[in-house]
């Protein structure tokens, strides 16, 4: 099956995620789909897939438009996508979640169900006991059935979202295996969408790559890895020289600590950060930054290890009590997980007051919102509800409502969605904050912005962190090459 | 008491409860798509009032069963438009139709009271009905009863026998997963909230033709709301809620019984007592106790005991879907 | 654009009109003119003086619930328990004025304290169920209600019946230096409307001024948000719901110490639903609620009289009443139904 996306573009709002996109698929090889997080490589997919429309341009499958209305309707058409997270239904079992949507007859037919499973279980070599919910299942286990689901309603197109992420070797090795098998025996045509190079390499045949929404290039594999880090990282500004900071006190101790949540185990994750350092998170989301942060912030408990504040130990603290101890957390999600929808900006302000008294003094409290809405550059008034600012503005509220001063600031992702001049202003708050003496620990997927911004750097992959490097002493390429996985 | 007065009273129970197992099925299949239909308790009265002043001016007890589902599926799709569409909470809109319902129904039915009316009627089952102690109790009922389990049975069979039944469930479970295997969702919510409150509308029918005959002011006040807190703490099934309805129905009759025995032990007690049950079955469905008392029992009996007590809610009961779509 | 704006602000009438009409409709089906019994009800409302100082009675315990609702609405909870805590009130009041001794000044404070308490706890039961249980407020609520209204019945036709023996109405009457001085011959209690207006002056400082009703206003519209800014939600629900019960427990005292003379079967006469109906009517702002509170006491006590006079069943007044709330949710919001807004493209 041939198949063309002629000039995609999705925007979502003023991000463009897909900016003119086109691209070309055969039957019968797999392909590589490659980019840091945000180059648009889910979204691409789901619009081939058909979980969303595009907002302009086209899908032809053998020369002929498709429009889908849902990926049922795409798998009908004969393309598939496994998600990082299966769309799946946790309490369902596992006949129940493949016999939805399969066909249109009322009542279920397990035996002719169990019987398919089974086969195909056979065929590529895994084992599940048909009885068990799919909770109970691993991640592994969730993708294969999400496979072998997809490959029984007829997909000659499978796409895969960061298949081995969470996966053990072995099923790994399995999973690439069949999808040699679907490739090369069947004629299927398999998408890749991974950032991890080295796997690339072993199983596809062709690379593409993404970066900022476009396409910037295609490779044959075997390639030389440079060639890939390259177009994926492409050529970074040597660093903008900066004047050295002296650096305080330790701030911040890691000692092989240990966090696991439903996707990620990390273990012997050690750290050390000084008071005015500020200290740069990389990888590809997902592979463990945050969960470093939040275990500093008090909001996830590790399992094993000891977390230092200046010297004293929180690893069980609460949140509020790291709060009150100098510790300020800001979230991504400013909405979800930062702002409150419907509070105006003073009364976002007089709520992160430490010092409170019983009865609020609006009128002070509204001259303290206009000083900071001076202070930080925020357009908006004392009246203004939160939701109504821009991206970039609730940047700068919750940046205004951090206390003074802090020991240690954790930042996910500080300049999301930002254009270049409410980032580089954000990035000014900051180096004011380290001058303060507080420690910076941020996450960002923008290599540019680790480079550029950080004293020093740690890579994160799959959960494991790599030894920590110097910004200055460090290239793109080198963190690609973490990033990708190999030391 | 002795023997056949025992079986009179199981009996009894059996007629009392079931429409409340009608109502109990019709709200699991409503919650388990996603919506909460908080006007039970409305909604059987109008029903109730309807089914009977219907009945009576047709003379025809299904043209008043028809009129009672029309109202059930009416204020069920209220609740549904409101919430889908309108994006109001669907909480306050089936709170205010409960008490609308009790007001309207009181309002409506006003020339109605205390008389006389259609009847469902008894039948027994031949030769079924001649098994000792079972067949009188089970064999030997009004319509409603037989009705009542079969509903039990085929609701049971829709959700987890059926293709539809799979697709309500994951309306109700995993909405954007649904959404990828080409459910409709909220067509779905809007069809089985309709369904269930007609279900709800044939429970409260059931009372005012059959169990408690007529019409007056409040007729069947209350059992709205219980049937909500059963469907909870059946943990969404029906097969469970059926017996919780069956025990509710019982602990009714042991207070009466109980209380002419002994007029000492509090009738506090077993009134109060379906409710405790509700607040202390609650606690446990709820995650954190739960998981607390299973990691204390042994260790073989931890994932049976897991099975037994896994009554969660459907995931997206309560939330709205929107879908992903420009338009 | 102004012109959109105002039209905005105006279409709330809109749902209130649809239910006048929709009432009026029924009333013509059961063979009654509309503008006569809108007139009738009226009259049975205010047409004398006992009449109006029974709305007032009424309005007093619902305005009571309703303010407290307004503060566990606005921490994000749906407090239907509020009836049970109603209930709760009136029986500690009743225990009060059944059991104890004392001048009439000191035998009311103990009796208003004694509710406030008793409905306090009552409401913190169902919070610590939530925040520590995780089980929702709607479904112990209800469970409480019942619960009260079986303690009430028992205590009603057991321990507290009246000497003549139990005829499950009400209880002993409680000795006069218990109730509440009523004015002229009603049960109308001046001391109640006053504390009924500190209440909702209380409420209305507590969720405009203080720092704990800011923490309330957070919690309730981004529970997340809330708490990684220092909001620890725990905590402010409980506190919300036990002040809530408190003034439900208020509210109950009165109705048991001056609307009746005993502790009733229906003591609290369904007015914590009906505070719930208020507070949604009036959008949950609070300058609407005395208001409303009172156009639902009027109502609904005219239609009592309505129902004596005409054969109408008293019920009207609630379809009204009901009928409104439902059209303001359904249809209240203009901009919800698109009405009165350009084209979000012209507004860039």
């Amino acid at each position: 099956m041939h198949i063309e996306l002629r000039q995609i573009r999705k925007y979502f709002g003023p991000v463009k995620a897909n900016d003119g996109i086109s691209l070309v698929f055969e039957g019968g090889r797999i392909y590589g789909l490659l980019g840091e997080n945000g180059a648009g490589k889910s979204t691409l997919m789901k619009i081939l897939s058909g979980y969303q429309p595009p907002d302009a341009g086209e899908l032809l499958l053998d020369g002929q438009v498709q429009r889908f209305s849902s990926p049922a309707e795409a798998l009908g058409s004969g393309i598939g996508m496994l998600y990082q997270d299966p769309l799946d239904f946790p309490p369902f079992n596992i006949s129940d979640n493949y016999l939805l949507g399969r066909d249109r007859r009322v009542f279920l037919d397990y035996k002719t169900a169990n019987r398919e499973l089974r086969e195909v279980m056979e065929r590529y070599g895994f084992y599940l006991d048909l009885q068990a919910n799919i909770e109970s299942l691993s991640l592994g286990e969730r993708q294969q059935l999400e496979l072998v689901r997809l490959l029984i309603g007829g997909a000659q197109i499978l796409i895969l979202d960061e298949p081995t992420t969470g996966i053990s070797a072995e099923q790994k090795e399995k999973l690439f295996a069949s999808m040699r098998k679907l490739a090369h025996e069947e004629g299927k045509t398999l998408i890749l969408v991974s950032h991890k190079l080295d796997e690339v390499q072993e199983l596809c045949d062709h690379a593409l790559v993404l970066r900022r929404g476009k396409l910037v290039g295609e490779i044959d594999i075997p390639c030389a890895t440079e060639e890939l880090v390259e177009m994926m990282f492409g050529q970074v500004p040597t660093r903008s020289e900066r004047p050295g900071f002296k650096l305080g006190e330790a701030v911040l101790e890691l000692r092989a600590v240990s966090i696991a949540s439903y996707r990620l185990s990390m273990k012997d994750i050690s750290l050390d950060l000084k008071a005015g350092e500020v200290f740069g998170l990389a990888g590809l989301e997902g592979s463990g930054q945050q969960l470093v942060l939040q275990a500093c912030a008090g909001l996830l408990k590790p399992a094993h290890g000891s977390i230092k504040l200046a010297g004293q130990d929180i690893k069980g603290w609460t949140y509020h009590r790291c709060q009150a101890a100098g510790v300020a957390y800001v979230a991504a999600g400013r909405l979800e997980e930062g702002l409150v929808a419907g509070l105006t900006l003073v009364e976002h302000i007089e709520l992160s007051h430490p010092k409170h008294k019983f009865f609020v003094d609006w009128t002070s409290a509204r001259k303290e919102t206009e000083t900071r809405i001076e202070r930080y550059q925020i357009v908006g008034r004392p009246d203004t509800l939160a939701d109504e600012l821009s991206g970039g503005n609730q940047q700068r509220l919750l940046f205004a409502l951090l206390r003074s001063p802090l020991k240690l600031l954790l930042l996910e992702h500080p300049t999301r969605g930002l254009d270049v001049r409410s980032a580089n202003w954000i990035w000014e708050l900051l180096y004011q904050r380290r001058e303060e003496g507080t420690a910076i620990l941020f996450m960002s997927s923008d290599l540019d912005e680790v480079i550029e911004r950080s004293d020093r750097i740690a890579v994160f992959s799959g959960g494991v962190m790599s030894r920590v490097v110097e910004a200055k002493k460090t290239s793109a390429e080198e963190l690609g090459h973490l990033i990708g996985g190999q030391a | 008491m002795n023997n056949s007065e025992l079986v009179q009273t199981l009996a009894s129970i059996l007629l009392a409860s079931a429409p409340l197992m009608i109502a109990v099925c019709g709200e699991i299949i409503t919650e388990r798509s996603g919506i909460v239909n908080l006007s039970l308790d409305g909604t059987m009265l109008m029903a109730a009032m309807t089914a009977f002043v219907v009945g009576l001016k047709a003379d025809n007890i299904w043209v008043g069963l028809l009129a009672a589902m029309a109202v059930g599926a009416l204020f069920a799709f209220i609740v549904a438009f409101g919430s889908i569409r309108l994006r109001q909470s669907m909480f306050a809109i089936g709170f205010v139709l409960t008490l609308l319902g009790d007001d309207l129904s009181a309002f409506l039915g006003q020339n109605y009271t205390r008389i006389p009316g259609p009847v469902v009627k008894h039948f027994a089952i031949p030769v079924l009905k001649d098994i000792p102690i079972l067949g009188p109790i089970f064999f030997d009922q009004d319509a409603v009863v037989y009705f009542a389990f079969l509903l039990v049975g085929l609701t049971w069979l829709l959700l987890f026998r059926t293709q539809p039944g799979l697709r309500l469930r994951s309306a109700g479970e995993r909405p954007e997963a649904a959404f990828a295997r080409g459910v409709d969702v909220n067509r779905v919510r809007y069809l089985y909230a309709v369904l269930g409150g007609a279900l709800v509308g044939i429970a409260g029918a059931a009372y005012s033709l059959d169990i408690k005959i007529g019409w007056s002011d409040g007729h069947t006040r209350g059992l709205g709301w219980i049937a909500l807190a059963i469907v909870i703490f059946g943990g969404w099934s029906p097969v469970r809620g059926a017996v919780g309805a069956i025990l509710f129905g019982a602990t009714k009759a042991l207070a009466t019984f109980l209380q002419r025995t002994f007029p000492e032990v509090s009738v506090v007690a077993f009134n109060s007592l379906p409710w405790l049950l509700m607040i202390g079955v609650l606690l446990l469905v709820s995650s954190e106790v739960s998981e607390r008392l299973i990691a204390i029992a042994p260790r073989a009996a931890q994932r049976p005991l897991r099975r037994m007590l896994r009554v969660s809610p459907p995931r997206a009961l309560g939330a709205t879907f929107v879908e992903e779509r420009t338009s | 654009m102004k012109t959109r704006r105002w039209i905005t602000r105006i279409w709330p009438i809109v749902p209130i009109l649809a239910a006048l009409i929709v009432t009026s409709a029924l009333l013509v089906l059961f063979g009654a003119k509309p503008g006569e019994s809108f007139q009738a009800m009226f009259q049975g409302a205010f047409g004398d003086q006992s009449k109006t100082l029974s709305v007032l009675a009424f309005w007093v315990p619902l305005l009571f619930s309703a303010v407290g609702l307004l503060v566990t609405f606005t921490a994000g909870l749906w407090n239907i328990g509020v009836e049970g805590q109603i209930v709760m009130g009136a029986i500690a009041a009743s225990w009060v004025a059944l059991r104890l001794e004392a001048p009439a000044p000191l035998l009311i404070t103990l009796e208003i304290l004694a509710a406030m308490a008793s409905g306090a706890l009552w409401a913190g039961v169902t919070a610590v169920l939530k925040t520590r249980g995780k089980v929702h407020e709607i479904f112990t609520g209800l469970a409480l209600n019942n619960l009260a209204i079986i303690l009430t019945n028992y205590l009603i036709s057991g321990p507290w019946q009246p000497p003549e023996g139990g005829t499950f109405r009400g209880t002993q009457p409680f000795q006069d230096a218990a109730l509440l001085p009523l004015f002229a011959n009603s049960r109308f209690s001046p001391l109640s409307l006053l504390l009924a207006l500190v209440a909702f002056s209380m409420v209305l400082v507590a969720l405009r001024g203080t720092f704990w009703g800011l923490k309330l206003k957070a919690l309730g519209k981004n529970l997340r948000s809330a708490y990684l800014l220092g909001v620890s939600s725990e905590r402010e629900m409980i506190l919300a719901m036990m002040f809530c019960g408190a003034l439900a427990g208020l509210g109950g005292a009165v109705r048991v110490l001056s609307w009746f003379d005993s502790l009733r079967q229906s003591i609290s006469g369904g007015i914590g639903f009906l505070a719930l109906l208020v507070v949604m009517l009036a959008t949950y702002q609070i300058y609407w609620v005395p208001l409303i509170a009172f156009f639902f006491s009027a109502v609904l006590n005219g239609s009592i009289s309505l129902q004596l006079r005409t054969q109408l069943h008293s019920s009207l007044g609630g379809i009204l009443t009901g009928l409104m709330v439902l059209f303001i949710l359904l249809f209240g919001d203009a901009s919800k139904l698109g009405i009165g807004r350009k084209k979000e493209a012209d507004e860039q």
